[in-house]
């Protein structure tokens, strides 16, 4: 077969992919917006069992050095009140972290997990969501860094800062109690952390394009390709001299160009309205884009590759997308889940994703940073496309 | 003349079901033939094979004188088909389903301007797909067939489903084809007027076996002088019993609508005979009516069933 005839089948077959898309607004509202609402409402009515786990970052005010050994006397004393009068429980784990169990038998029970660091460690696992909020405790009183507008920065602020407040609630770097405090009230002082890169909104962005790339894919291409199934227009136009590839390279070219367009104006909106903006390299952010619609073209090509009927199909996306879109940090952090688990969900491809697009947009990440995430990802999608190919039915 | 398509001695089954059971075939240049039998005759699993889309369990099918196996493009450029019920993307116009398909084989606008006119679609040009009548959808679809000048076609039930005038505007394309190319078809149907109207040869199939094959006179002739007797009674009808043993000929007989057909080989003797017996029983005859044989008829003597059931 001749080149001009290749390109002419895939330039037809991406137009028809691309006019079926764009003339079904349905399509587009089911397949892409209503999976980002459900989720939306799916992660709101998301409750966590158990303790309530509040990581916090901790430092001393005049600390720029990371790691500094904590005074275990001084931390005592600082929520010695707490402990006294109520009960709480305080835990020296090591040399950087320790932690504070508040029992409340009708509320259940806070744990609040410490680790200190410098200022500069700790914006970083702010912005990476390990943290959602920064203890700073100064000769003066305690400082609260957190975004306002996170909830969950407010309710660990909520429950935190009575507990750490009082008469002694101020600790010298030294661990010793001043004898004459500066302020015979020192006061707990909340400092908001307005600056982009560290609000929570910042945190979402990333989160949501990579949930939509992902929807888009799954949902987008398994149509495509379901539908023309169960009204036998695979197996009409395999009959005929089409080549199987282009088919299916023009159904994913026209998503990933349904989902820049989609991206760009998440973005755009995000910096209009939010001030959001794009701290690191350009050509990283372009590349983990464009490695995780591959890695999500793939799998969907692999997830529909055999069934002509809907609803299994359905079940299928479902099956994947559900557990990617609570576990991957997409609208929470992840390091709120069990220890043994994050290895797990740190590979998941939404996760490589949403972490890799993060990195670029609040913590400055160039291509050096995001490439091994990028290069998973295309292997991700490679592997899912040659074997979904393998098993492919056409008929 | 090398046949443009031999099947020889070809088995399909699913699971326990024998789908095809032992068929030979051959088609011709130019032939035009027509698998007629009843659903689940196995005539679709038969052009399937035949379209390469299933794989005979043994057997053997050559189209040109070439097997699927290796030879996938040139018997795709040299085939054109219509499944049963194929539908397209719905929000592609007839224009532009006609564009892609022809981009599959190298072919331009110029081409698809003279499909919108074989198949009468050039209204419809700029119409979605999802919006065609069956009749434009069934038109479509020979038009999709027809696009790369196929020099063999295949069409699994084109007008299934259809209205009589729908049915003869498909009738009269494939006519007008026949008369102008060279074009071999096979199409499967359950009416038998179309096996009668556009075939040359007719292959009564039932069961995944051929009962019969040959053309309408061939099939009819051996038994030429018959001719069938169909009456209708009033009320009240007589037993079935009661008509079958008396009655002096064999008679198919309908108790429910009153409705009977028998078969004379020698009308001028047998019909007095026939009157008589209604005379004689006090019947009265409602409608009577003496026409020849149809491949109905041949099917429900080789049968008990009829084409339509």
């Amino acid at each position: 077969m001749n080149r001009h005839l290749h390109i002419k089948q895939f330039l037809h077959l991406t137009l028809a992919h691309l006019k079926e898309v764009m003339r079904q607004p349905a399509v587009l509202f089911w397949g892409i917006i209503f999976p980002i609402l459900l989720s939306i409402g799916l992660g709101m009515a998301f409750t966590r069992e158990g303790a309530t786990i509040h990581n916090i970052g901790f430092m001393y005010g005049d600390d720029n050095d990371d790691g500094k050994a904590l005074k275990p006397s001084a931390i005592e004393t600082l929520f010695q009140k707490a402990a006294a009068t109520q009960g709480h429980e305080l835990t020296i784990l090591d040399e950087t972290a320790f932690t504070l169990a508040v029992k409340d038998d009708r509320l259940g029970d806070t744990i609040f997990l410490f680790e200190t660091g410098s200022w500069d460690k700790s914006i970083m696992r702010l912005k990476q969501g390990q943290i959602n909020l920064i203890m700073e405790v100064t000769d003066t009183g305690t400082v609260y860094h957190f975004d306002p507008l996170n909830p969950e920065a407010r309710i660990a602020w909520h429950t935190l800062s009575p507990l750490a407040a009082g008469k002694y609630a101020t600790v010298s770097r030294n661990g010793t109690i001043p004898e004459t405090a500066p302020d015979s009230n020192p006061k707990s002082t909340v400092s908001p952390l307005a600056l982009p890169g560290t609000r929570y909104i910042d945190f979402l962005i990333p989160g949501l394009i990579s949930m939509t790339v992902m929807m888009s894919c799954m949902w987008g291409i398994s149509y495509g390709m379901i539908d023309k199934r169960s009204k036998k227009l695979l197996r009409r136009m395999v009959a005929t001299p089409m080549v199987k590839s282009h088919f299916l390279a023009a159904l994913m070219l026209v998503r990933i160009f349904i989902n820049i367009i989609e991206s760009v104006l998440l973005v755009f909106f995000a910096w209009l309205i939010f001030d959001v903006a794009i701290q690191g390299r350009m050509e990283a952010l372009v590349t983990i884009f464009l490695a995780g619609n591959i890695a999500f073209c793939g799998i969907a090509v692999f997830v529909s590759s055999r069934t002509a009927n809907t609803e299994v199909g359905n079940g299928m996306i479902n099956a994947v997308v559900m557990p990617m879109t609570l576990l991957s940090g997409v609208f929470f952090s992840y390091h709120n889940f069990p220890e043994w688990s994050i290895p797990v969900i740190e590979k998941l491809p939404l996760t490589l994703l949403v972490d890799g697009i993060r990195s670029v947009f609040t913590e400055g990440a160039g291509l050096v940073e995001t490439a091994p995430a990028s290069i998973l990802l295309f292997l991700i999608g490679v592997v899912f496309f040659i074997a979904g190919l393998k098993i492919f039915k056409w008929h | 003349m090398t046949p443009v398509i031999e099947v020889k001695n070809v088995y399909k089954s699913f699971h326990s079901v024998k789908a095809v059971n032992g068929i030979d075939m051959t088609v011709y240049k130019g032939q035009f033939t027509a698998l007629l039998g009843p659903n689940g005759a196995g005539k679709t699993t038969l052009v399937e094979m035949i379209e390469g889309i299933q794989k005979p369990d043994s057997g053997e099918i050559r189209i040109m004188g070439l097997s699927w196996e290796g030879n996938e493009n040139v018997l795709h450029r040299a085939i054109g088909l219509s499944l049963q019920e194929t539908r397209f993307i719905d929000r592609l116009t007839v224009w532009e389903t006609l564009r892609l398909f022809a981009s599959f084989f190298d072919l331009g606008k110029q081409r698809v301007w003279e499909i919108m006119e074989i198949v009468n679609l050039k209204e419809k040009a700029d119409a979605y797909t999802v919006h065609l009548s069956g009749g434009q959808r069934q038109r479509l679809a020979l038009g999709i067939a027809l696009i790369n000048r196929p020099k063999v076609l295949l069409l699994d039930e084109p007008t299934t489903g259809l209205d009589p005038n729908a049915r003869r505007d498909i009738w009269s394309i494939l006519l007008d084809l026949k008369y102008h190319s060279n074009t071999s078809l096979v199409l499967t149907t359950h009416y038998m007027e179309e096996a009668e109207q556009l075939c040359d040869t007719i292959m009564i199939i039932d069961k995944g076996l051929v009962l019969k094959a040959g053309t309408m006179d061939q099939l009819l002739s051996e038994d030429s002088s018959e001719k069938i007797i169909a009456f209708s009674l009033e009320p009240p009808h007589p037993s079935r019993e009661s008509i079958k043993n008396e009655c002096p000929f064999p008679v198919r007989w309908d108790g429910k609508n009153g409705q009977g057909t028998i078969l004379l080989s020698n009308l001028e003797g047998q019909l007095p005979q026939f009157l008589d017996f209604i005379n004689s029983r006090d019947l009265k005859l409602k409608n009577m009516e003496c026409r020849r044989k149809t491949l109905d008829d041949l099917f429900t003597a080789m049968t008990g069933r009829r084409l339509d059931e």
